[in-house]
């Protein structure tokens, strides 16, 4: 009987030493790689372990998409699939910064592209990567107003794989067509009157939003809408102003426009608000471009049971958010992870991601054939509008600073006092933007 | 030589907890306090915190932290109150001697078995501030009872708003102070009644009188015991009300969000420093109270 458990236990701890030494051996193998950086047909073997918050839905159907068609490309690389659930990755980037603080960075991590990533290259977490969009093409492919977006001290820093639009107005046909309203409005005071007609008509919630950041979302739609292009870009330079009495014009319609809304709490989030459209509680919803995939899952038509335009302002604006993916310092095999960068930065990958996920390729040479009508709608806004960067989805400002923006527009859901939000958006520019 | 043998193999026995609760609980500590004096400059010139006692001075004086700290007194006085009161009211009750005793002592017993991160998904549905159409959870039930003046925002909105997330909090652990409660109530003699009945007390005079003071220790460790969970609650907020809320925030949900989303670890050790002091306030003077009276009872 003893014996038996002793010959167990022994086995058991033979096995773990074995798998100890097993690994340190591979580590070993593949720090000594790192000095050559051409690519290798069949990639350059060993494990890229790549941490995404692309855990559900069209996001992950995009991933798995990718995962196979990386293990055919990539014979030789294991593709590790790190994925956190939740909601805008905030869950996702707890894991991570912990990861990171702890010098135990994954092969490759998904970042929306742009200034959310400047903490990690103040941290100095990554590595610039501007040899590998060279390698994929540099400006003949990536659009200019992207690249010079990525850009930070000269160098880039991550290789973008799809562009997402975060000022979409979504509205349900129906409740629209029964209110009356019959023209897209062309500015937010157009665009309250309709709501105002809409309420009259006997909807309780003529506009949809859910937490936080939701809101964040629809005050930067508003802004950029109020502001165009120019005043809303130079927000973000030191010079910005965000206490003007444009901003302060801008925040009494988000005032306006909340009157129309439903109950939010913090914590709530997207899918909750834009269901609402589809299932016609709400006429309208502001919400990016990956909302089509839930009104697709409710088995709704583009066109028929509901449209999408722009939120209406002084120009029509491109509010742009892109995810990306990195190379983190000291990631344990940095040769499988440039494979992957290489992969994902190809016109193919992003092909057919992006129609799975819904969003539109971050490279200008992929066809629009194939792509939905929404989406090749998307492609040629992305060419001809003024692009505008999201403070919701990281793209304008830092981690930090989008975190104080939050906190100020939760404050403002409470007391809807303007002088306190402009007050407190100047603060946080103060802080993080000069 | 003789005296090393008697130590010796009970030292080695807990030697192994020593270290790892050396390090690990107080080499930690000592690791934040360090970290919580430092001065921290970042690539681009920004001085993100000034170093020592500044550190200290720049968060007390901080509109959110302020914000936090009104939360967190809010939420411990309506939490310990209300588990108090539930917890007395429901040993009283089972004390009385009511039939299938031990079946309501389960029912309200059984919240406590519930993890607070599972009970929070569920309030977090109950607690839901839409109105009317909308309504789900308790407003809807309201709706649905005929008394939609009773509708409420709970703790989205208001100054008081963290008394509504101390009703998640006191469902919780009421079961759990009544347990308390009525092991005491067990512990007391039974002649102890009958000679105040004997000599003409009231029922209530004979629980108000006789037994409530032999209460009293108890009632002090339960009061500890709520007090410093109220200051350390973080999964159940989180839960509830979602990452880095700034309606329902206190301290310890704050410290989440100044270390994963401000990018601060100084900051985030400041007020893990401050939240130490204030438990080491309320918990000391009872471990030091606790261990006179257990050498006095010898």
């Amino acid at each position: 009987m003893y014996a038996k458990k002793i010959a167990a236990l022994a086995m058991a701890s033979m096995l773990v030493l074995a798998g100890c030494s097993s690994t340190t051996e591979e580590s070993e193998s593949n720090e000594s790689t790192t000095s050559s950086s051409t690519p290798k047909a069949g990639g350059a073997g060993g494990e890229v372990g790549v941490f995404t918050w692309w855990a559900d839905g069209s996001e992950a159907k995009g991933l798995q998409a990718l995962e196979k068609m990386f293990a055919e490309k990539y014979p030789n690389d294991t593709f590790k699939n790190l994925a956190v659930a939740g909601g805008s990755g905030s869950n996702a980037k707890a894991k991570l910064a912990s990861d990171l603080k702890n010098g135990n960075p994954p092969g490759s991590f998904q970042g929306h592209a742009g200034a959310e990533l400047t903490d990690y290259i103040d941290n100095e977490q990554i590595d610039a990567v501007d040899e590998i969009i060279k390698q994929l093409g540099g400006e003949s492919v990536f659009p200019k107003s992207l690249t010079e977006r990525l850009t930070v001290d000269g160098h880039i820093y991550s290789v973008p794989v799809d562009i997402h639009r975060a000022n979409v107005v979504w509205a349900n046909s129906a409740l629209l067509k029964k209110a009356g309203v019959t023209e897209t409005p062309t500015d937010v005071k157009g665009w309250i009157a309709d709501m105002e007609k809409v309420k009259a008509s006997g909807v309780a919630t003529p506009l949809s939003i859910g937490g936080t950041w939701t809101q964040t979302e629809l005050f930067e739609s508003i802004l950029a809408a109020d502001l165009g292009a120019d005043g809303y870009n130079k927000l973000f330079t030191p010079e910005g102003a965000w206490d003007s009495p444009e901003v302060k014009s801008a925040i009494e319609d988000y005032k306006k426009v909340l009157t129309f809304t439903n109950t939010a709490s913090d914590g709530d989030d997207w899918p909750a608000a834009t269901d609402m459209v589809a299932s016609g509680q709400a006429a309208y919803n502001v919400m990016g471009d990956w909302a089509v995939a839930e009104f697709e899952m409710k088995g709704k038509k583009y066109g028929t049971d509901y449209t999408a335009f722009a939120v209406p302002g002084k120009e029509i604006v491109y509010d742009f958010l892109a995810d990306s993916f990195t190379l983190p310092t000291g990631t344990k095999n940095p040769e499988a992870t440039k494979d992957w960068l290489r992969f994902v930065g190809s016109a193919e990958a992003q092909e057919s991601f992006n129609q799975i996920k819904g969003s539109i390729p971050a490279r200008t040479d992929v066809k629009p054939d194939g792509f939905s009508k929404y989406q090749q709608d998307a492609m040629k806004d992305f060419k001809e509008l003024p692009i505008v960067s999201s403070v919701a989805h990281g793209a304008a400002v830092s981690l930090a600073w989008s975190s104080e923006v939050n906190t100020a527009m939760s404050k403002f859901y409470q007391d809807k006092n303007t002088d306190n939000l402009a007050s407190a958006l100047a603060a946080a520019h103060d802080k993080y933007g000069k | 030589m003789k005296r090393v043998k008697r130590w010796l193999p009970s030292f080695l026995l807990v030697l192994p907890s020593i270290i790892l609760v050396g390090i690990f609980v107080y080499g930690f500590i000592g690791k934040t306090v360090f970290t919580s004096l430092a001065r921290v400059k970042t690539k681009s010139g920004r001085i993100k915190a000034p170093g020592g006692w500044a550190n200290y001075s720049q968060l007390l004086a901080d509109d959110r932290y302020q914000h936090a700290m009104w939360n967190l007194l809010v939420l411990t006085v309506v939490f310990v109150a209300g588990t108090m009161i539930f917890g007395l009211l429901w040993a009283l009750l089972l004390e009385r001697g009511v039939n299938g005793e031990g079946f309501f002592r389960s029912v309200f017993l059984f919240p406590m078995a519930v993890s607070f991160v599972a009970a929070g998904v569920i309030w977090r549905w109950l607690l839901s501030p839409a109105k009317d159409g909308q309504a789900t959870g308790l407003n809807q039930l309201f709706v649905h009872l005929g008394m939609p003046g009773l509708q409420s925002s709970w703790y989205s909105s208001g100054k008081f708003n963290m008394a509504a997330m101390a009703i998640p909090a006191i469902w919780q652990l009421s079961g759990y102070i009544m347990a308390l409660f009525l092991a005491g109530f067990r512990g007391i003699s039974e002649d102890q009644r009958e000679a105040a009945r004997v000599d003409g007390a009231s029922e209530f005079k004979l629980y108000w009188n006789v037994l409530f003071p032999q209460l009293s220790p108890i009632a002090l460790s339960a009061l500890i015991i709520v007090g410093h969970m109220s200051m350390k609650m973080f999964d159940l907020i989180y839960a509830i009300a979602g990452q880095s809320s700034y309606t329902a925030e206190v301290p310890a949900t704050l410290m989440w969000t100044q270390m994963f989303q401000l990018n601060n670890p100084t900051a985030a050790a400041v007020n893990a420093t401050i939240l130490l002091v204030i438990v080491a306030v309320v918990v000391v003077p009872y471990l030091v109270y606790t261990n006179r009276t257990e050498k006095g009872g010898r």
